[in-house]
């Protein structure tokens, strides 16, 4: 049995192979089943936002299990298996729960220590929860997941980052604009970032704000977040000339700006300034532009250096989440070879034995003149009693059965034995 | 006792200019409370050595280069409180009072004699009309240069990313830009009333209306220069860098206007 994750992210694949890949709606809870019906999966849960596709399962034989889910991914999503196969990223074991600890953490976020992360995993939890696709162990480990992160946060000053990113961008349309009050903006694309630096930006005052979505309802979606209008992907460039902020992050893999539109754009706009934050990996806009006079074009990475330059020891915090998270890792990996059946079992039969011999202790004292015969007697009693009463549970747990480790987990909590654990 | 008047304004606008140039390096509230009222004071002694003069004189005092200069400064320092009061820009005395200052003390190095009799051509009400007119639109060219500066400096730190030095202080381009806007829609019928009431006053004393004469034939240059300016913001757009620019050899042109014209060509508005 294995902790084993497959999926996509930004860092593995473009936002249209995402979008393929993604349990959006309807899909997630026809997704889960469909996971769960597989029959290596014990386990499952899904996480699915517009910067990653991730199957978090516990399994038992896992190559075939990577097999069936790959399988699986490629027949529900109707697409070819070769197609989406370079863009699937597979850990298992301590890998896998790293990788989870370290999602939940925004350690692997496009912009580190974006918060939103968390709230997603949460929510995919409380989905599968509800759907009952999880058992033991990733209950236990998506817990852990939350708790990790949630120690990175108030350990380390990882989540100041991308807040000082929005900050940034804030203070910078401020040296453009004086006031955001009445500006209009532009969100491009969508994205945890994004969304976060846009929010921050309508707290600031913008006031008409656009959102722009390959996926119209989608935009829509977003836009009723914002108050905004959403605009259809193929019209952005018409409402540009009407817009002095804009946020990029489609996640396309080309430009989706270039330099000859946005200067028809500034000769429409008689030059007025704009400010453009680009947020996508890789970038979605033209660097070229920044050349242009009046636009001022910033990518995520310009937003770093700003803040780099406010916080030093960006580098030492990271450092020190990736411990926190090691240390966690460790402690999960722990608790989850107590699981295996071989320890309960020696402890379950410890158990036994400490409380016979407590027993037969207590029964010496009050019955002092019993012959040496009798005392073997009453000994070889206790024995059969404890051996036939921890009979049935050993058994049970050397079966290999489907719910072996809520199996596990009862009888540790029956019968009273300590996890080796904080 | 005028002269003693002029010397203590000359004092406070050196203190001032020195305070800005600090504040560059190290800037505070209280840094600028004191080059603020080091500028009041010297602005107050400034003012009263006009009018002492004006007085003594019993004319405008505006007769020669040394009055002309001063009152230019005089001019610049005016508007520079109206715009402290009204936008309260960081850092824009940095920019502003050194220039004051350097006006201040070529004013001081040139003869101060008091003219009390006029040549004929000056004993006129367009003196007081034309000098004003003139000295408050290039007192308005002036800050726009300055403004300009500012703007071309800000640009630069946001265009290029390096958001250290004076970025956090400076205004931003957005209000740097409508301001050099403002302040060159302000100069600019300022000018175009000097030039015309100059007609009119050559007409009076010279018998024509224009003459071709150096300072005339800059003024117009001057002219022209910011009327591109505003035809080019208007028509194409031209604002931000460009504009600033633009505001920037607009003050070149006013300066050679003012000083240049005086020193290397040959005009009959030279000041005595």
């Amino acid at each position: 049995m294995r902790v084993l994750v497959i999926g996509v992210n930004h860092k593995t694949a473009t936002v249209e192979v995402r979008e393929k890949l993604a349990f959006n709606g309807p899909k997630l809870e026809t997704g889960v089943f469909g996971l769960r019906n597989i029959q290596e999966v014990k386990e499952v849960s899904v996480l699915s936002t517009c910067n990653r596709v991730e199957l978090y399962t516990y399994v038992n034989n896992a190559p075939a299990a990577v097999e069936n889910i790959k399988n699986f991914l490629a027949e529900f999503h109707g697409l070819n298996r070769p197609d989406i196969e370079k863009a699937l990223f597979v850990h298992q074991g301590e890998d896998a729960v790293r990788h989870i600890f370290r999602v939940s953490s925004s350690l692997d976020s496009m912009v580190v220590g974006e918060p939103q992360i968390l709230g997603q995993i949460k929510d995919s939890f409380d989905f599968a929860l509800s759907k009952k696709s999880t058992g033991v162990l990733l209950n236990k480990l998506m817990k852990k997941a939350i708790s990790t992160a949630k120690r990175v946060r108030t350990e380390t000053r990882i989540a100041e980052n991308a807040v000082s990113i929005s900050f940034a961008a804030v203070e910078l349309a401020k040296k453009i604009f004086t006031s955001l009050a009445g500006r209009s903006f532009m969100l491009l694309g969508a994205g945890e970032m994004a969304e976060l630096a846009a929010r921050h930006l309508v707290n600031n005052g913008v006031t008409d704000v656009k959102v722009v979505n390959r996926t119209y309802e989608r935009g829509c979606e977003l836009a009723s977040e914002f108050n905004g209008k959403a605009v259809r992907f193929e019209e952005f460039l018409y409402e540009l000339v009407n817009t002095d902020i804009i946020i990029c992050s489609t996640g396309a893999p080309t430009y989706v700006l270039h330099r000859e539109q946005m200067q028809k754009v500034m000769k429409e706009r008689k030059n007025r300034p704009v400010f453009i934050i680009d947020i996508s990996v890789p970038r979605n806009i033209d660097p070229e532009i920044n050349k242009i006079d009046n636009v001022y074009l910033y990518d995520v990475d310009n937003l770093q250096d700003v803040v780099d330059t406010n916080i030093h020891g960006r580098k030492v915090e990271a450092e020190k989440a990736e411990k926190i998270i090691n240390e966690e890792v460790e402690k999960f990996l722990r608790w989850m070879s107590s699981l295996d059946s071989v320890p309960t079992i020696v402890a379950l039969r410890q158990k036994a034995e400490e409380i016979k011999t407590e027993e037969l202790e207590k029964f010496r004292c009050k019955m002092p003149d019993l012959e040496e015969a009798e005392m073997k007697a009453v000994e070889y009693m206790a024995g059969a009693i404890i051996n036939k009463l921890i009979h049935a549970p050993t058994v049970a747990l050397k079966e290999d059965s489907e719910d072996r480790d809520e199996l596990i987990a009862m009888i540790k909590k029956l019968y009273g034995i300590n996890e080796e654990e904080e | 006792m005028e002269i003693m008047l002029f010397e203590i304004a000359l004092t406070f606008y050196f203190a001032a200019a020195i305070v800005c140039v600090l504040e560059l390096f190290k800037g505070t509230r209280t840094t600028s409370i004191i080059m603020l009222s080091l500028a009041a004071l010297g602005f107050a002694f400034h003012t009263s050595n006009i009018i002492a003069r004006y007085v003594l004189s019993g004319h405008i005092p505006i007769a020669n280069l040394h009055e002309a200069s001063s009152f230019f400064a005089w001019c610049i320092v005016f508007l520079f409180f109206i715009l402290e009061y009204r936008y309260k820009l960081g850092l824009l005395g940095s920019f502003i009072m050194p220039m004051v200052f350097v006006f201040m003390l070529s004013s001081s190095m040139l003869p101060r004699k008091i003219s009390a009799e006029l040549t004929p051509v000056l004993q006129s009400y367009w003196l007081g009309i034309h000098t004003f007119l003139a000295f408050m639109g290039d007192a308005a060219f002036a800050m726009a240069f300055g403004i300009g500066i500012m703007y071309l400096l800000q640009e630069h730190y946001v265009k290029s990313k390096h958001l250290g030095g004076l970025f956090q202080r400076l205004p931003s381009l957005q209000i740097l830009d409508e301001i050099n806007y403002r302040l060159i829609t302000i100069g600019f019928p300022f000018l175009t009333l000097a030039i015309i009431t100059g007609a009119l006053w050559a007409q009076g004393a010279w018998g024509s209306y224009w003459r071709w004469d150096p300072k005339e034939v800059w003024s117009l240059i001057t002219w022209f220069i910011y009327a591109l300016v505003l035809h080019v913001r208007l028509i194409a757009g031209w604002r931000g860098k460009r504009a600033a620019v633009l505001s920037i050899i607009g003050f070149c042109a006013v300066m050679f206007t003012f000083f240049g014209v005086n020193f290397i060509l040959k005009s009959i508005h030279t000041f005595p």
